[in-house]
């Protein structure tokens, strides 16, 4: 029994408690009691990093307790390599997206809400808008954590509430109708997968005590057709989450009309509990329903990565733009989950984090544009780099890993998934790796059409990046490069928690074809 | 055929050579602290970035000696583990052999100079030291390429570079047409990736590693081979500037020009040969992939030198050569045998093409960034050295002896004609053929620019270069003129390199005896270069182009018509889906989403109407779940 997790899932709300109950008018006190709190949460995941033994159990820092007795509902936390490197990216992300957001609500009330549909602004609160992310840290960590089903079940859902105050209150003018969006889409998911997890406990009381544990669950024997049904309801939940197409649309609006710092966890990290999802329970649970069902989702995945391209392309705001990338990014995400290699399963993991970190510098330098032009329009920018080279370069560089360029993290984990992928379904990693070519011109056209060619008049006086802009960036981008050349740390963790997955999806990986037995390495 | 030794075996890096890591670090070292010290390296930064390659040049001798001295010139230095994912291991590893110490010598021996011109070439541009900080990170990428020890490391250097060659078109990024040409390199460039990429894959599924001593040793052989041989000629040509991706070379030309000459002609767009001649193994294994190869060579030095004949810009005739001339390598690397021809043809162009293009550069930056030959003429008075500098890359080029050039097209010709039957005489008369015309525009070229009437535009005082740019030229120009003898002098590169690419070829009976090719091929020259000068020489020059000419001129001013294709086959109708597919995301899926949300609540709107209090609905709905799970969870226990 360890109680660490739990302290690190408690700090942030904690936090936000002391945040909230701030007197008014100490705006500039809450920012830095958040910011404090975020990094307290940094220091105490390293460390818990640092702890992690990659060779040892499934599940660490392990802790459980009776919840519902009556329905052997347990407080059950723990971490394997997958959720962990989750956990620790949401503890990167959470005290840059603060940084990052320092003046984003001040900033707010000034805009006003031209062409809005929402009652016309009031003054929005700081200390709530600082509260709201502390508090959504603390529902990620926890939904990562959580070893019970039903208690990965409640903080899947309660989720959603930070994070519709985040969209509804703190977002741009169509902030009201992407926040019901969003809700509505991940209820609809949410039911489903509520009735898959329901249908499970009913298959786990006929087999012995009712029980809600995830390690408990994997021992199930279940027939075909209930693990499909079971199957298809966590899926269609996760795949809205992911959200994988078609389920993708409430995307591209909660990702525009977001602020900044909810976007960047939205995207960075609320997504990914979709993709993790399928490698934590669609896959372990219901291996023969994920083997029958996974050649359909590699197909939507492809069709996701190529259409998520094209569509950003098409784009004409810049947020939409890094949204539909993001459908894009996790067509790639979805294909390695599915694919049932090592190399894939790794690779999709690597990419959840390595997405977390360029998407979310993407977001965050768009929004420090936006913040300057007051436009989310590519049309309304020319030439930027003239006026603001700093911030051109850190958009080239954050764009330079959506684009997976060789030498930047994001390269390791799409090419782990392609190369993974393509062992087993080489049309469909032969039809991904065209997206490489898109990705270049969704990336290409936006920086060209935005910082390059003549500057327009209307922004010469447009400042450069601030030292707190900057130093929020850095981090991510310091840790793309580093990756991008060591990602060792984070496959080593990675590694052993995929290949037991895929042994309880009953998935071996393929011999080379052409070598009688493995060929010799030159070391 | 010879093939190369059964198995090829790496021997660890020790003593001096335990510092290869260093010629990569020291520019990879500059580029950063160029990068990051922002305005404070202003002054001393362009300095350090010549510093930095001059000392790779200078680690770069140290180590040929090293390795010249060793019996298994083959050396591989293990530095870490990149990826290590089951069975998908990629060491991050350098791999020094005869093949790329020659490269390394190539990239910081003429980076070094061109440097040292661009100290002079860039001096009054106010980002100066960014221009030298990408310089460095371009260096450092192409050494990655030529010593990475793996197709995945040589792939990181591969992008590098791109990305290297995408910030120097675009450093003048505020110029629309520098932006749209940059664009367009590293779109082309990615296309060529794609099939880079997708080799590398094969290799993993078909022989479970992608190190080249893994892949070389594998026995790699039959369908395998022609495929990944494939694969990784996609990958050249787009790099390379070979068809039928040719076309973003001669836009790439909207960059400052030394990059022009150093990434745009001596280095980078040879990295498609490096690829092909590094890969002897795979292809030496698939006689099709080599066939392929030879073709996609003849085809692209006949476009290069058939559009080279049309244009009036300087840099743009001069970028349509290198496309010519890099498929002039192409053919070569794909004759069995004729690789080191291939490499021997690489070095000397890479002399007597930047040679060139410094010398253009030069005569931009005297004329005032005029790039039309057309406004030029008679500036052999004016500016001697560069004449002189650009007369001897023009006599090596044409492949006059004893210059360069001519000892390596002369070999590619001869090998072209030594293949076998039909095709023997087919690629080697188009080889043949090309030489006459290369020197036809080679010629048209010289004399627009320097003989003739002045044509200038007015308020022009052309004068010589200072001498920070003279003296690189000069340098460029001694080797344009020796090297091609040097390096073959008792078969010297042939057999130095002969561990990678195998022993040269010697057929006993050639198609035709070397003596007659070689008067045959010096008669197709002259009767280029006489043609030339009938037609520009002895009459005045338009300054305008002529309009009444043949349908192929028309043509060859447009490219050929590739960019049109390209543009009504790739761009259009990709313009166009993609804007169906946004009406299709807007109004298909997410209409059908709101048709639903319709159905079922009787009209979204009065949906999101019962959402404005927020709160309470929000509350309302997860109170109804909690009751819902509640109930079920009761239903089921009830039900035991």
């Amino acid at each position: 029994m360890s109680p660490s997790l739990t302290l690190i899932g408690v700090v942030p709300l904690v936090g936000a408690l002391v945040v909230a109950l701030l007197p008014q008018g100490k705006d500039v006190l809450a920012k830095q009691v958040a910011l404090a709190t975020s990094l307290v949460v940094l220091v105490l995941t390293l460390v818990l990093c640092v702890n992690f033994d990659p060779q040892g159990d499934r599940f660490q820092f392990v802790q459980s307790y009776d919840w519902i007795r009556a329905f052997g509902v347990h407080y059950a936390v723990g971490v394997d390599g997958i959720a962990l490197v989750l956990v620790a990216l949401i503890a990167v992300l959470v005290p840059v997206v603060l940084l990052a957001s320092w003046d984003d609500v001040e900033a707010l009330t000034e805009v006003g809400t031209e062409g809005s549909d929402a009652p016309a602004a009031k003054r929005k609160s700081v200390r709530s808008f600082f509260a709201l992310l502390l508090v959504l840290e603390t529902m990620m960590i926890g939904v990562f954590a959580a070893t019970d089903l039903f208690l990965f079940y409640v903080f899947f859902e309660a989720m959603l509430i930070p994070m519709y105050f985040l969209i509804g209150s703190y977002g741009g003018p169509r902030r009201s109708y992407a926040a019901v969006k969003f809700l509505l889409y991940s209820l609809v998911g949410g039911l489903l997968m509520l009735a898959a997890v329901i249908g499970l406990y009913v298959q786990s009381a006929k087999q012995g005590p009712g029980t809600f544990s995830f390690e408990a669950l994997t021992q199930l024997n279940l027939s075909h057709t209930t693990q499909a049904w079971l199957f298809l309801g966590f899926f269609i939940a996760f795949a809205i989450k992911a959200p994988l197409f078609p389920f993708h649309t409430w995307l591209p609006d909660a990702g525009a009309e977001a602020p900044t710092g909810g976007a960047v966890l939205l995207v960075g990290v609320l997504d990914k509990v979709g993709t993790f999802g399928f490698l934590r329970y669609c896959l372990p649970l219901f291996p023969w329903a994920a083997r029958e069902f996974a050649p359909y989702v590699i197909a939507l995945s492809v069709i996701g990565v190529i259409y998520g391209a094209l569509l950003a392309m098409g784009q004409k705001d810049l947020k939409r733009l890094v949204s539909y990338t993001s459908v894009a990014h996790f067509g790639f995400i979805g294909m390695g989950c599915f694919a049932f290699t090592t190399q894939a399963g790794t690779g999709a993991v690597l990419y959840m984090v390595n997405h977390g970190l360029s998407t979310g510098a993407l977001f965050m330098v768009i929004g420090f544009l936006i913040n300057r032009g007051r436009s989310r329009f590519i049309s309304d920018y020319s030439g930027i780099a003239k006026v603001a080279p700093t911030l051109a370069a850190l958009f080239f560089v954050s764009g330079l890993s959506s684009l997976a360029l060789p030498g930047l993290s994001t390269f390791i984990s799409e090419f782990l998934v392609l190369v993974g992928t393509f062992e087993r379904y080489t049309v469909a990693a032969v039809v991904a790796t065209t997206g490489i070519i898109l990705a270049a011109l969704y990336i290409l056209l936006a920086y060209q059409r935005t910082m390059q060619g003549a500057l327009s008049s209307a922004h010469a006086a447009l400042k450069d990046l601030s030292g707190r802009e900057v130093a929020a960036l850095a981090p991510l981008i310091a840790l793309m490069i580093l990756l991008g050349f060591y990602p060792k740390p984070v496959t080593d963790i990675i590694n052993p928690a995929v290949k037991v997955t895929m042994q309880e999806v009953g998935a071996q990986d393929p011999a080379p074809t052409d070598v009688a037995k493995p060929a010799a390495e030159s070391k | 055929m010879t093939l190369l030794a059964e198995k090829v075996t790496y021997v660890p890096a020790t003593g001096t050579l335990s510092a290869l890591w260093l010629l990569l670090a020291l520019p990879a070292a500059g580029a950063a602290i160029l990068l990051l010290t922002g305005k404070r390296s202003e002054k001393w930064g362009p300095y350090l970035a010549c510093a930095m390659t001059g000392l790779s040049f200078v680690l770069g001798v140290v180590f040929f000696f090293a390795l010249k001295g060793l019996t298994n010139r083959s050396v591989d230095q293990h530095l870490f583990s990149w990826i290590s994912v089951g069975r998908f291991q990629v060491p991050a590893g350098l791999l020094y052999d005869p093949l790329s110490a020659t490269f390394v010598l190539l990239i910081t021996g003429v980076g070094f100079l061109i440097h040292v011109y661009s100290l002079g070439y860039m001096d009054h541009d106010p980002r100066k030291k960014t221009f030298f900080a990408y310089l460095n990170l371009f260096i450092a990428a192409m050494l990655l390429l030529v010593l990475g020890n793996s197709f995945l490391a040589l792939y990181v250097g591969w992008e590098g570079v791109g990305l290297a060659s995408y910030l120097l078109i675009a450093f003048w990024y505020f110029k629309p047409e520098a932006a749209t040409a940059a664009k367009k390199a590293f779109i082309a460039n990615r296309v060529g990736d794609l099939g880079l990429s997708l080799a590398i894959m094969v290799m993993f599924a078909a022989l479970g590693t992608t190190t080249y001593a893994g892949v070389f040793n594998s026995g790699v052989a039959g369908g395998t081979a022609t495929a990944i041989g494939l694969l990784l000629l996609l990958g050249a040509c787009g790099k390379s500037g070979q068809f039928p991706l040719q076309t973003w070379l001669p836009d790439a030309m909207e960059g400052p020009t030394p990059v022009s000459a150093l990434i745009h002609a001596a280095t980078m767009v040879t990295a498609g040969v490096y690829l092909i001649a590094r890969s002897t193994p795979i292809f030496q294994a698939s006689p099709d992939a080599q066939t392929v190869v030879t073709i996609i060579g003849a085809i692209t030095l006949v476009i290069g030198c058939v559009i080279g004949c049309a244009y009036d810009d300087i840099k743009k005739v001069l970028a349509y050569s290198t496309v010519s001339q890099i498929g002039y390598m192409f053919l070569a690397v794909g004759i069995p045998g004729a690789g080191a021809i291939a490499i021997l043809h690489l070095l000397t162009h890479g002399f007597f093409k930047a040679c060139m293009f410094l010398s253009a550069g030069s005569v931009m930056h005297a004329m005032g960034d005029q790039v039309d030959m057309r406004r030029f003429g008679g500036l052999r008075k004016y500016m001697p050295i560069t004449f002189g500098c650009f007369l001897t890359g023009y006599l090596a080029i044409i492949g006059l002896p004893p210059f360069a050039g001519f000892f390596s097209k002369d070999k590619i010709i001869e090998a072209a004609y030594d293949l076998h039957g039909t095709r023997g005489w087919i690629l080697g008369t188009v080889a043949l053929l090309g030489a006459g015309i290369t020197a036809f525009y080679m010629t048209r070229l010289m004399v627009m620019t320097f003989l003739g009437e002045k044509r200038w535009t007015e308020g022009q005082h052309p004068h010589e270069s200072p001498s920070v740019m003279t003296a690189p030229m000069v340098l460029l120009a001694i080797g344009s003129a020796v090297s091609g003898g040097l390096l073959v002098l008792g078969g010297a590169l042939q057999n130095w390199l002969a561990p990678t690419l195998g022993p040269q070829v010697e057929v006993g009976a050639h198609t035709i005896s070397p003596t007659v090719l070689t008067l045959l091929t010096l008669l197709v020259v002259a009767g280029g270069a006489a043609g030339a000068w009938f037609t520009y020489g002895t009459k005045p020059v338009l300054t305008t182009p002529p309009v009444a000419v043949t349908p192929l001129t028309v043509a060859a001013r447009k490219n050929l018509y590739f960019d049109a294709l390209n543009e009504s086959l790739l761009m259009r109708p990709g313009q166009y889906l993609t804007r169906f597919l946004v009406w299709v995301d807007n109004r298909g899926i997410d209409g059908a989403v709101h048709a639903l949300a319709a159905g079922i609540g009787g009209g979204s709107g009065r949906l999101r109407r019962t959402q404005t209090g927020f709160v309470r609905s929000y509350a309302l709905s997860m109170f109804g779940g909690a009751l819902l799970v509640v109930f079920a969870l009761l239903a089921v226990r009830l039900g035991q």
